[in-house]
């Protein structure tokens, strides 16, 4: 478990580490946390020839208020999302779903711009930023560009990144007052979901005036449950409207057959974790 | 007179030893650096079945660093060295030869085929993928009904057939109970089941690791292994070697759970490319080489019917296995399967039984000796169908287990096994546990959840399980073609300043050894805890011993050291009374003093040393020294016992199962300490419960470990685990002088069937009668909701993270 021989640089901007990229060419990739790409290096999956390592590049990291959105950088750990009071109070669910990631170790290493851009579907942090309609800031040769979560996430471990696209940050529109719940389902506690739901919600009264619920594994990417949304929005929420509305969570779902599930259970498990994750948004 | 010391043993002291393991402040094989020492690293077949038709080397040879890179052929030209396998179970078995490096065929993914020599790892890694193998695919033999059918496909094609041997108990034949086809066709009621005990992967914490150093005339290696007595004996048997020339340092070892009492290739290749280079040579495996090389466990098929009457009386008990060796014949493999044969019949008086055991070639990693090797099995087995016999006769299962238990005051007792447990007290055991549990509390809200239809349904699950512990006496071992005896050494040194040492043949690879060893030297001889030092794992300085393996370090090695005391006692007596000038017959020992009865006079024990170290003065042919060894050999095995109950509770909605509360009530004998008794009951029921609910190794259709990483491999950690309530009962064992009877497996071996009659427990009432393990969430809802107990079986695909990564080929974009 030794990776095969690269070369490594430590640029201390974004511009020198996209340089870094564009020189060292197809071969080179790009270090966060480490936390993914360093069991990728060691099984010898990948080769790369050269590894940029954004440890260094302090612009990536930390989390700021710009009026209607809160902007985490790419280079803003796990403990630290967990810990933020801006992502507290204006994207809780990014909190909760970042709760559950792994354990304390990975999660003092691992990044939250790591996360999005390995793109893992049984990554945790892909459907809270899908259900928040969050925007990737993502610089390459030609500048810096912004995509949605939507156009951002492709396919299995694939993203709308070139090979010398940096993800700087990401902006996260503010969901002030918004309830959240992320219920993660796997057989043991420290492992990647089997299948979880991301829900928030505004709720006024006792009816749900808004709401955004996002699926973790149930396809290749992270898939919005729009079918619960709208049958959730301007009902009171009882036990049944909830119930009725997460009977559509499987909608539009393609999930992968492995080892722990397959296709009817993966859809059942959504429906019922829908409904547990609606519940528990709304009870605060 | 002074007060009597508080005794040692009973203390729960804390580890002697934990500071430098757990701050990893010691000597691991892997932190051994030796001038000039050159590292190894091995290709391994990616395929599970093929024959080698042209292996070329030449482009790793040119590979910076590497000095050499050797195949099977070139480690040994002839075809003549194999990997021991010490237990043949039958005259017949057949035995392929297991080669250092494959030659001609690889016969599992994870074969050696190559070896590259570097000066540094990286080196030595870089190089594999320079060596060009061509394979040609033969049929890959998955399965064990897929094996043993016919015309299967042959993993050993010159064998002509997948069956290595067939063992067979009969206790008619045996005289030690009736025909079971006569039992079963005169009883009102035969239950019969299939149960299948998955593959497991040992997954010891350190990995493996071997050093060899051929520089001087007598070859040294280090090794991180469980049996480094066993391993010089077997290294210089395989490979040719005087034994004398070989010494053996197994240092701290970070865990083993079976999954190093082996004799690896990997330890015979390091050795012979050593001596072919003249220089020392390391061998460290990666984790992923772990999962796919280092022995598995498990793997049987179980066929089990039991026949009793109407009032629950056990008629007759017939089981019929098939096991899984894998590809070869691991060092103890077929034995494992014949070691459960005597424990199907656990703790019940059983008039008449049979059992037959296949063992089966597959295209598969070996299977060998994991925690509990057997008897877990087996544990499971009887555990498991005695749930269903009370199911089948509508009885409380703990009542359906007291009618036919051993009473206590039915001991010693011969099973139909032909076993003689010497003592237990099941009774006890068991009225501890459900007042603990509140066996009756749980019962009652178990009804009210089912009345009222609840999402979380409520289930309980028993185990009152013995095992027989201790691996002897020799000449039992002897009786089932076991490859060696079953006793064990210890020696005691007495320094001139006092102090002592103690050496010991068992082998510690994590259990306490060092404190345990201590607390009873120290009470043995009254000398202080921090006064003795154990030695242990190196040939040369514990030139004697059977290692550590099948909870016998304390009931054969303890008994050894208290032995070894006994008779420096005795020596140190003549002594004493000579300088005190007393009759021998006048002194007492206790407290570490010699003392004339009835007087003030007294001598010390270290005194005593010190006058035999100068010897200026000892009685008429004395010699001068206070040291001895002594070997023990017991006359019987030590059978603990113990009363599991476990709360399970199910989600019906998602087949999530969450365990309430576990209580384990054993009845180990005397304990020397009760922190690492519980420490061995924790890291027992963790490793038995994870069989239940957690592990498993999965192959594909190809012969490929999906399971391969630790994403897939589920260790549960303590998160996934209830808060456990141990206690104990304490029978003392009437064949040791310590009433000991060992406790490293019991709670693996007690736990995994308490689980999944929880579980089925939860769920009967929605028909579920068998959920096949580990009871993963989909298994439990398809049992509930479609009737289905096997399905929903691990798919070829691996999970989420490490293994989709796997899966999607490249990783990462
Ligand atoms: C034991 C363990 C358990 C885990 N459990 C979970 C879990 O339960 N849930 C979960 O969601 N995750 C889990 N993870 C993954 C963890 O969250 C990782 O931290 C995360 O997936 C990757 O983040 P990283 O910062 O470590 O990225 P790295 O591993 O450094 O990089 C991952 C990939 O993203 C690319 N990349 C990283 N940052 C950028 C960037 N700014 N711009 C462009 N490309 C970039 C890299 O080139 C690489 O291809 C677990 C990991 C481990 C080791």
């Amino acid at each position: 478990m030794i990776p095969a021989p690269f070369d490594y640089v430590a640029p201390s901007t974004v511009d020198e580490a996209v340089r870094a990229l564009a020189d060292a060419g197809e071969d080179a990739k790009v270090l966060a946390g480490g936390q993914s790409l360093l069991p990728v290096l060691r099984m010898r999956l990948a080769a790369p020839t050269t590894v940029v390592d954004l440890g260094k590049i302090g612009e990536l990291k930390g989390v700021r208020d710009e009026g209607d959105a809160v902007v985490i950088g790419a280079m803003t750990t796990h403990y630290d999302v967990q810990r933020d009071p801006l992502v507290h109070d204006h994207a809780l669910l990014l909190a909760r779903a970042t709760d559950t990631v792994a354990d304390p170790q990975v999660r003092h290493r691992g990044t939250f711009g790591g996360s999005l851009a390995h793109a893992d579907p049984a990554g945790d942090l892909l459907a809270p930023a899908l259900a928040l309609d969050a925007e990737m800031v993502i610089q390459g040769t030609g500048g810096r560009r912004t995509v949605s979560a939507a156009e951002f996430f492709q396919d299995f471990f694939t993203t709308s990144l070139a090979p010398e696209d940096i993800l700087v940050e990401a902006r996260v529109p503010k969901h002030t007052g918004w309830t959240a719940h992320y219920e993660k389902f796997n057989r043991v506690a420290q492992a990647w979901s089997m299948v979880a739901v991301a829900a928030t919600v505004r709720a006024e009264g006792g009816t749900i005036a808004e709401a955004r619920i996002g699926l973790t594994n149930m396809a290749s990417i992270p898939v919005r449950a729009t079918a619960v949304e709208q049958a959730l929005v301007g009902r009171s929420a009882d036990a049944e409207t909830i119930r009725a509305a997460a009977e559509h969570a499987a909608e539009g779902t393609s999930p992968t057959v492995d080892g722990n599930a397959d296709v009817e259970y993966r859809q059942h498990l959504a429906k019922v974790l829908t409904g547990r994750a609606v519940e528990a948004a709304m009870a605060g | 007179m002074t007060a009597m010391a508080e005794p040692e043993v009973g203390r729960a002291r804390v580890r002697k030893e934990d500071e430098r393991l757990i701050t990893g402040r010691t000597r691991w094989t892997d932190n051994i650096a030796l001038p000039g020492m050159v590292h190894m690293a091995l290709l391994r077949s990616p395929t599970a079945h093929a024959r080698i038709t042209a292996i070329d080397t030449s482009a790793a040879k040119e590979m910076s660093g590497v000095i050499a890179v050797y195949t099977g052929d070139d480690l040994d030209p002839g075809g003549e060295v194999g990997m021991p396998n010490a237990w043949p179970i039958t005259p017949d078995q057949k035995t392929p030869r297991r080669p250092m490096l494959a030659q001609g065929t690889v016969n599992f993914a994870g074969e050696a085929v190559a070896a590259v020599i570097a000066r540094s790892a990286a080196e030595a890694e870089d190089a594999l993928a320079e060596i060009d193998v061509d394979y040609e695919d033969l049929p890959v033999v998955l399965g064990l009904d897929n094996a043993v059918a016919d015309g299967a496909p042959l993993v050993h094609e010159d064998m002509g057939t997948n069956k290595s041997a067939e063992w067979i108990f009969d206790s008619a034949a045996a005289g030690s109970g009736g025909d079971v086809q006569q039992a079963m066709s005169s009883s009102d009621v035969v239950v019969t089941r299939r149960f299948r005990q998955q593959r497991l992967v040992p997954a010891f914490m350190e990995p493996r690791s071997v050093v060899v150093d051929p520089t001087a005339p007598q070859l040294t290696m280090w090794s991180a292994t469980q049996v480094p007595h066993i391993l010089k004996t077997m290294v210089a048997m395989t490979l040719g070697l005087p034994e004398h020339q070989v010494r053996v340092i197994a240092p701290d070892v970070g865990g083993g759970f079976g999954g190093k009492l082996a004799v690896t290739p990997e330890e015979c290749a390091a050795v012979v490319v050593a001596q072919k280079l003249g220089k020392p040579v390391k061998w460290t495996e990666s984790r992923s080489e772990t999962m796919v090389s280092a022995h598995h466990g498990r793997d049987q098929m179980q066929d089990i019917s039991i026949s009793a009457s109407r009032d629950g009386t056990i008629t007759g008990l017939k089981v019929d296995l098939l096991a899984d060796m894998g590809a070869y014949l691991g060092i103890v493999g077929g034995g494992v399967p014949v070691l459960g044969a005597f424990m199907f019949n656990a703790i019940y008086k059983i008039p008449a039984y049979r059992f037959s055991c296949t063992t089966v070639f597959t295209n598969t990693t070996l299977t060998d000796a994991y925690r509990g090797a057997g008897r877990p099995e087996a544990t499971f087995a009887i555990e498991r169908i005695m749930d269903e016999l009370a199911a089948e006769l509508g009885m409380d299962p703990m009542q359906l287990r007291e009618k036919n238990w051993i009473k206590h005051d039915e001991f010693p007792y011969t099973t139909v096994s032909t076993l003689t447990y010497d003592s237990g007290n099941y009774e006890a055991a068991t009225a501890k546990a459900m007042q603990l549990f509140d066996y009756d509390g749980l019962r009652r809200e178990q009804a009210e959840r089912r009345a009222r239809g609840d999402r979380v349904q409520l289930g309980i699950g028993i185990s009152t399980f013995t095992e027989m512990c201790g691996l002897a006496p020799s000449r039992v071992l002897g009786s089932l073609d076991y490859g060696a005896g079953g006793w064990e050494h210890a020696a005691i040194r007495m320094l001139p300043t006092g102090k002592v040492e103690v050496v010991t043949g068992a082998s510690p690879h994590g259990q306490g050894h060092e404190t345990a060893w201590s607390q009873i030297v120290a009470d043995q001889l009254g000398v202080g805890f921090d006064d003795i030092e154990i030695l242990h794992g190196d040939t040369q300085s514990s030139h004697k011993g059977l290692d550590t393996y099948g909870s016998r370090s304390l009931a054969v090695g303890g008994i050894a050291v208290v032995k070894a005391a006994e008779k420096v006692i005795a020596k140190a007596r003549k002594v004493a009374a000579h300088l005190m000038e007393a009759s021998e017959d006048d002194l007492e020992f206790a407290d570490g003093k010699f003392t004339v009865r009835g007087t003030d006079t007294s001598t010390a024990i270290q005194d005593v040393a010190l006058a035999v170290f100068a010897a200026h003065d000892l009685p008429e042919g004395v010699e001068p020294t206070l040291d001895s060894e002594a070997v023990y050999d017991p006359e019987n095995f030590s059978f603990p016992h113990g009363t599991h109950l476990c709360a399970a509770e199910v989600d019906t909605d998602t087949g999530q199962v969450r365990l309430r509360s576990y209580v384990s009530v054993d009845d180990i004998g005397k304990v020397i300490n009760p922190l690492i008794v519980e420490g061995q009951m924790h890291g027992g029921l963790a490793q038995g419960i994870a069989q239940a609910l957690y592990e498993e190794a999965v192959y594909d259709e190809f012969g490929t470990l999906t399971s391969g990483t630790f994403a897939d491999y589920l260790v549960p950690s303590a998160m996934d685990l209830p808060s456990f309530t141990t206690d104990r009962t304490e029978t003392a064992a009437t064949s040791n002088p310590l009433g000991v009877k060992g406790v490293g497996e019991a709670g693996t071996i007690a736990s995994t069937p308490a689980v999944v009659n929880a579980v089925v427990d939860a769920v009967r009432h929605h028909g579920v009668d068998d959920i096949e393990m580990p009871l993963s969430p989909m298994r439990v809802w398809r049992a509930v909701h479609k009737g289905d107990t096997a399905a929903g079986g691990p798919g070829a695909e691996a999970g989420g993270g490490l293994g989709s990564i796997d899966s999607a080929h490249g990783g990462a974009q």
